[in-house]
């Protein structure tokens, strides 16, 4: 599988072939159910839950809607702490500048912790072409990088695949990459993560520039937070001598205070525990621990055209917990690949085509990815309400309208895939304004219910592509509300 | 123009709808969370401590003051270990009864030597009992963050009560976000397979942690 998402076909046909994956859809089923509930027992054990989310979304709310003094802030406080500020407007610039900074380093290769800002980029695919290797150092980012694949998952990337597939991919492509997989080796997770230990090892004893992104950074003191599991992150993070981290703006905080909620609501809503194995905050460099050199490369990328737009800039508030993917029914049949973003799910669902645009098909078609359910809202800890997004990106495609983009306020038309949904609003405004047009289609589409096809014809045929039509009652509402008086005579309708 | 004043001119020009005179930060956050959960006495909370360290797979043991060598030693033989990382500020007293050899945490050693010590003893910043967590920060008896990460036992030594906090916001009041942190919530662990949590990947397998006082 290609690792870049050029091309991907639009929501509704990726979603269609990852449905017809019996594997893929067990290993999502099992995955998004297991930590559903553990999610719920480790929320639970909070009483004042409400009043964390609340907080949570004020902070990021404030904090939004005066970014730019924050980020004035943030690069004085790391300036004074040692480090060195980037701007980086797009992905390109952000890959030149991070490429330039390892270069300058000598170093043919870098380690990196996981991080969705430097997957959002290509950064990657952007080192390769200057012949730069980048490896990927958690597990999950391990198991997706040796088995050319893309991530499927914003907290487990590799959650699409199973025990024995990853097995396969250690066995097959370990050697490729550096120490090859143990002879013998089984399928238990003990094993695999042992390998995964035993492959990485010699990479971060040798590694001289470790590249990062962040949970959070506080303006006020500088000072950058990353939170895992593995241990990888604190590898990284302090064996290098440089370090780079690239960061959205949108990941600020104003205070070292406000790190008490999220440390609070992050762990529990994405990995269902009290607390992440491994917090690493750093300000700046420290005399002689960890990286002497810190370079911090604050990335634009499509946010400040996101908050620009009053009713979408809520989806910035996001921390990346993942708790919405694991709620959507959507996502636990579709899987994260559908979404062709590295953003998958409902948080993805609106944040990549604020992001990149809805120019293109897949990111047109991502607002539709959702039932509206509404789980997704119940359990974000920043009360981003997605559904609400989500109709408001809706409607952006259908009708267009104005937004910003590249930071220039644009008039976008209206999506010409949608003319076929603005024709049956238009025919159904027709007919129910005329009762009696409406009652004769009704019966005639009663009496020939035998004929019906299981897909609609001409250009309903998009949208039945991905719906089962429902089926049309022998009898219209209306003949039986007459022919009953309203259901009182108690007589069934007619089969 | 530079990349920074393009970047924030799109921000400034996004915030049109932001009024000069927006609550300020003071105002706009509601703080009515908790600053603990739970009315513990503070054996309670040392005994919460304990619990949620040993629920995340960290290996606890409680002694008084005056067991703490013999414990730290009986620890490193049952480990077997043949060297030990010291960091520069560590009491001498808590290896008084160990013959195992040390290894001080110098700025020249290697990542490589480093990966062929046994064991690392260190103290802590603040234990936090809520979420069982333990913090460094860099100080002279923790050392560098590299020590505690490589090696794979790690014995870190919390003075009870003193170093004991309920709760998250409790914990960050008492840190410097000057410093280095390193928050460890029980050893190295990954769920990436199938999510069934598998402890020690990178960092220390081994978590020992004892509660003196």
């Amino acid at each position: 599988m290609s690792g870049t998402f050029v091309g991907m076909p639009a929501f509704p046909k990726a979603a269609h072939e990852a449905v017809g994956n019996a594997t893929l859809r067990g290993n999502l089923r099992h995955a998004t159910h297991t930590i559903r509930a553990k999610r719920a027992v480790a929320v639970a054990e909070l009483d004042d839950w409400v009043e964390l989310r609340e907080a949570g979304k004020l902070i990021k709310d404030h904090t939004l809607r005066h970014l730019d003094r924050y980020l004035v802030q943030l690069e004085e406080s790391v300036t004074a702490a040692g480090g060195t500020v980037h701007w980086a407007a797009d992905a390109d610039e952000a890959n030149r500048i991070v490429a330039r900074l390892v270069k300058e380093t000598g170093e043919p290769e870098v380690v990196k912790v996981k991080s969705m800002a430097t997957q959002e980029i290509g950064l990657n695919e952007a080192l390769e072409a200057e012949g730069i290797r980048a490896y990927e150092t958690d597990l999950a980012e391990l198991i997706v990088q040796l088995g050319k694949d893309r991530p499927s998952h914003i907290l487990v990337p590799a959650i699409h695949r199973n025990r024995g597939e990853i097995r396969d991919i250690f066995r097959a492509e370990m050697s490729e990459w550096g120490r090859p997989a143990p002879e013998g080796l089984t399928d238990t997770p003990a094993e695999l993560a042992e390998a995964a230990r035993l492959h990485l090892r010699e990479k971060f004893l040798r590694a001289k520039v470790g590249i990062s992104g962040a949970n959070f950074m506080v303006a006020e003191t500088g000072t950058l937070v990353v939170v895992e599991s593995e241990g990888n992150g604190r590898m990284c993070l302090t064996l290098p001598e440089t370090l780079i981290s690239v960061v959205g703006i949108e990941k600020i905080v104003p205070t070292w205070r406000d790190l008490e909620v999220f440390l609070q609501t992050l762990p529990r809503s994405s990995t269902a525990e009290r607390m992440n194995p491994y917090t690493s905050t750093w300000t700046g460099t420290t005399d002689g621990d960890g990286p002497q050199t810190f370079h911090l490369v604050l990335l634009d990328n499509g946010r400040t055209d996101t908050l620009a737009d009053e009713v979408g800039r809520q989806a910035l508030r996001c921390i990346r917990c993942s708790a919405c993917l694991n709620v959507c029914p959507v996502y636990e049949r579709a899987g994260g690949h559908a979404y062709g973003s590295v953003y998958p799910g409902p948080i993805g669902a609106i944040l990549s085509p604020q992001l990149r645009g809805i120019q293109s098909e897949i990111d047109a078609s991502l607002p539709y990815a959702s039932s509206l359910c509404g789980a997704c809202y119940d359990v974000c800890p920043v009360a981003i309400d997605i559904p609400e997004v989500l109709v408001h990106l809706r409607e952006r495609v259908v009708q267009g309208g104005p937004v910003t983009r590249d930071g220039n306020k644009v008039v976008l038309k209206p999506a010409k895939g949608h003319a076929a949904e603005r024709a049956a609003m238009r025919a159904a405004r027709w007919a129910f304004g005329r009762p009696g047009a409406l009652r004769t289609g009704q019966r005639l589409a009663s009496r020939t219910r035998r004929l019906h096809p299981r897909t609609l014809p001409g250009p309903g045929k998009a949208w039945s592509g991905t719906r089962d039509l429902p089926a049309v009652p022998a009898e219209p509402f209306r003949d039986w509300w007459q022919r009953t008086n309203g259901g009182t005579t108690g007589k069934e309708a007619a089969k | 123009m530079s990349s920074r004043e393009r970047i924030l001119g799109r921000v400034r020009r996004a915030l049109a709808d932001v009024p000069p005179d927006d609550t300020p930060y003071g105002e706009a956050v509601a703080r009515d969370y908790l600053r603990e959960h739970g009315d513990r006495s503070v054996e309670e909370t040392v005994e919460l401590l304990a619990e949620n360290l040993a629920d995340y797979r960290a290996v606890v043991h409680r002694c008084g003051e005056g067991e703490l060598p013999s414990v730290v030693a009986r620890l490193l033989a049952e480990r077997k270990a043949a060297t030990v990382l010291v960091p520069p500020g560590l009491e001498e007293a808590w290896l008084a009864e160990t013959d195992v050899a040390r290894v001080p945490d110098r700025g020249e050693s290697t990542a490589h030597e480093l990966d062929r010590v046994d064991s690392v003893v260190t103290a802590c910043a603040v234990a936090i009992a809520e979420t069982g967590t333990i913090v460094l920060d860099g100080g002279p008896d923790q050392g560098r963050r590299r020590i505690t990460l490589v090696p794979d036992h790690h014995i870190c030594v919390v003075r009870v009560p003193d170093q004991v906090v309920s709760s998250v916001p409790q914990g960050l009041e008492r840190l410097d976000p000057g410093r280095p942190l390193t928050w460890i919530s029980g050893p190295s662990a990954t769920s990436d397979i199938e999510l069934d949590r598998v402890e020690g990947v990178h960092g220390p397998r081994t978590l020992e942690v004892i509660l003196v006082g």
